[in-house]
């Protein structure tokens, strides 16, 4: 008996254990005392270095003839010296197609010419780069993003999703697009494909996040149902994932919708999440006809992005590495316009698509 | 023999079956003649049966079966009939409510709720006839019913979960899912919609009753088994005489915090304590999204909630940026 005790003692031991993490760990206080307000990092998580590429060479000269007067076809770098656009195009090799190489987006013959469909999708992400870092300053700050925030040496970043298949009808095989448990929900029973239902970047389709009453009472204004309030709390379970923090690091949990006792983060994850939209629906959407069946989602749409595109299980991407700085060409008018092509319009998406037409 | 006479003897008597009091006139048989398990002996009475089950047993467990089966086989089928996938995925599968679209309807197509209103009419219908159980058996040993009323407190609680909350807000879908971690997640999603329950009072309530009915089971229990050695368990017996184990269980906490409550006593703490519980816990529910939309506000304007220092964040949707 004695026996039996000490080996279901051990054993519920050891698998108790098995829910622990042992390593040290950093905790910042980010709010009032006495409301938990605290971030727990492990250290080894705290402390790790991202991995970020160095300048292929020294940056150039910003000086001397422009990029849009050298080269054909340069309809978004354009504007800046023709040193800055070869050493910028060397730099989307190593962050993008590392191994592929130039020939990846450009036919070696013609480097002008858009062929390939990867070059007319460069040249969106560029204006998408640039449209970031010159109005997204209030998510991104001074910071800005290069290619290599999102794609890590990868073609396609490592954090992406598409648009998920009409509900099946019936009750077999049929989980209701929730109660599957993956990272993008913590493994929770919440709803699956929340990001569809506020980040698509469709203003016509794209719900608003918030869910909590203005008044004190029940009134027409919210008739939201807690069924309907799921998929909000998977999108915030989708930050607190892809940032590696906890509701704390925005909110006082005492209350979660008032602004004037959350912390600044909210305010700055809040345009974040606008430009999530904006990055879908204006420059990720509109390539729906420039990609290729197998870049696409089981709906046909393109991969869009989320907060973990970026974030990567950072509170900043890259522990705030301010990366971009080396590479002014990122910084520009997102829809600068060539000289060699003064007709190519503004309006990036129908004029990238149709360009690679011809 | 000594240790017979504690709660928790390691003694298991063996011999004909206690067959308990004759029947009042139009009861059912009981069903089995008894027998005695060892297992069972070391948490309680060895003996097994017989068991009084009488048509409202019989259909209680024919419901609850019902109800357990749709629940059952609706969450087998949402992984293909594949029972390797339906253990390791238990804890998150789920049998939900009606969408919003279906408001309060009891038409709703099977695989879209109907199974989930049919598991809670069967459910419901199961615990109703295990109450009437409850009643009639207590009645039939010439008992009080605090049992049936202490019962009927935990399914006002389930009923305004499930049905009368529903039906005030006119919305199935305000309803709690069938489910391990679903009903859990309800639970947290009910919770942000309206403000933080913490703010609730009933809900304040009903967690004071729940943890103090824990810290009376804790005193009572531990009084009780403390005074094991004297015969505690057989209370009534000494409720009167000096030096018993009784009037040592009282002394011990009238000196220790100057009152006691009696042998009756505690057993009304306990029972009013557990009833108000779920009493509470259940009028929380029901006021929330019918009278209260955001116990957050309701608290504040009650001076309730703490008023933390403000951080100066201000609301970027009222700085006329909502359009980049």
């Amino acid at each position: 008996m004695k026996r039996t005790i000490a080996i279901a003692a051990l054993a519920t031991a050891a698998l108790t254990l098995t829910g622990c993490e042992l390593g040290p760990k950093q905790s910042v206080q980010n709010g009032h005392r006495g409301t938990g307000m605290d971030t727990v990092t492990l250290k080894k998580v705290a402390l790790a270095k991202d991995e970020v590429p160095a300048p292929p060479y020294d940056p150039p000269s910003t000086e001397g003839p422009r990029a849009g007067a050298a080269y054909q076809n340069v309809q978004v770098l354009g504007d800046v010296s023709e040193e800055q656009f070869t050493y910028t195009m060397a730099a989307i090799t190593a962050w993008v197609a590392p191994e592929q190489g130039c020939n990846y987006c450009h036919n070696p013959e013609n480097m002008a010419s858009d062929e390939v469909y990867t070059k007319v999708v460069a040249r969106k992400m560029l204006q998408m780069t640039r449209n970031i870092n010159t109005n997204w300053d209030k998510h991104v700050g001074t910071t800005g993003v290069t290619c290599w925030t999102c794609h890590r040496g990868n073609a396609i970043p490592a954090n992406y999703w598409a648009l998920p298949e009409p509900g099946k009808k019936g009750i077999i095989g049929n989980l209701h697009g929730q109660n599957a448990p993956i990272a993008a929900t913590a493994y929770s029973s919440l709803p699956n494909a929340s990001l569809a239902i506020y980040l698509s970047g469709d203003a016509k389709s794209d719900k608003s996040i918030r869910v909590v009453s203005d008044g004190m009472h029940p009134t027409a204004a919210n008739k939201l149902t807690t069924m309907e309030t799921e998929p909000q709390y998977a999108l915030m379970m989708h930050l607190s994932q892809s940032l590696g923090v906890n509701c704390t690091y925005c909110h006082n949990a005492q209350a979660f919708k008032p602004w004037n006792i959350s912390t600044p983060q909210r305010a700055t994850a809040w345009y974040g999440l606008r430009m999530v939209r904006d990055v879908n629906g204006q420059y990720i959407s509109p390539l729906k006809d420039a990609f290729p069946a197998h870049r696409k989602g089981p709906m046909g749409d393109p991969f869009k992005v989320s907060c973990a595109t970026c974030h990567q299980g950072k509170a900043k991407p890259m522990g705030g590495y301010k990366m971009a700085k080396d590479y002014p060409a990122l910084w520009g008018a997102p829809t600068s316009i060539p000289a060699a092509v003064p007709a190519a319009p503004a309006v990036p998406a129908a004029a990238a698509v149709s360009t690679a037409t011809h | 023999m000594a240790t017979y006479q504690n709660i928790f003897t390691q003694v298991q008597l063996r011999g004909e079956p206690e067959a308990g009091i004759a029947l009042p006139p139009g009861s059912e048989p009981r069903i089995g003649k008894g027998s005695f398990s060892y297992l069972i002996g070391l948490i309680g009475n060895a003996q097994l049966g017989p068991i009084y089950l009488g048509w409202t047993g019989v259909f209680a467990l024919i419901f609850g079966f019902f109800a357990i089966e749709i629940i059952g086989l609706n969450m087998l089928a949402s992984v293909n009939w594949d029972p390797i996938q339906f253990v390791r995925m238990l804890p998150w599968l789920s049998l939900e409510p009606p969408a919003p679209k279906y408001g309060f309807t009891p038409f709703v197509p099977l695989a879209e709720g109907g199974w989930w209103i049919m598991a809670g009419f069967c459910l419901t219908t199961s615990i109703l006839l295990w109450w009437v159980r409850t009643y009639t058996r207590a009645r039939a040993l010439g008992m009080g019913t605090h049992v049936a009323w202490a019962f009927a407190s935990a399914i006002w609680l389930y009923l305004t979960l499930g049905f009368i909350r529903p039906l005030f807000m006119g919305s199935w879908s305000e309803a709690v899912p069938f489910g391990i971690f679903p009903h859990l997640d309800w639970t947290a999603a009910f919770s942000i919609r309206y403000g933080n329950l913490f703010y609730n009072p009933f809900h304040a309530f009903s967690i004071a009753f729940l943890y103090g009915s824990t810290l009376l089971f804790a005193m009572h229990g531990a009084t009780i088994l403390a005074v094991g050695r004297y015969g505690g368990e057989r209370e009534i017996e000494q409720i009167t005489d000096r030096g018993t184990a009784s009037e040592r269980a009282a002394l011990f906490w009238r000196w220790t915090m100057g009152f006691n409550a009696t042998m009756e006593s505690i057993h009304r703490w306990a029972w009013w304590f557990a009833v108000l519980t779920t009493l509470t816990g259940g009028i929380g529910i029901l006021l929330t999204g019918t009278v209260v939309d955001n116990w957050y506000l309701w608290a504040q304007q009650h001076g309730y909630a703490a008023l933390y220092p403000d951080t100066g964040v201000i609301d970027p949707a009222t700085l006329g940026s909502s359009a980049q």
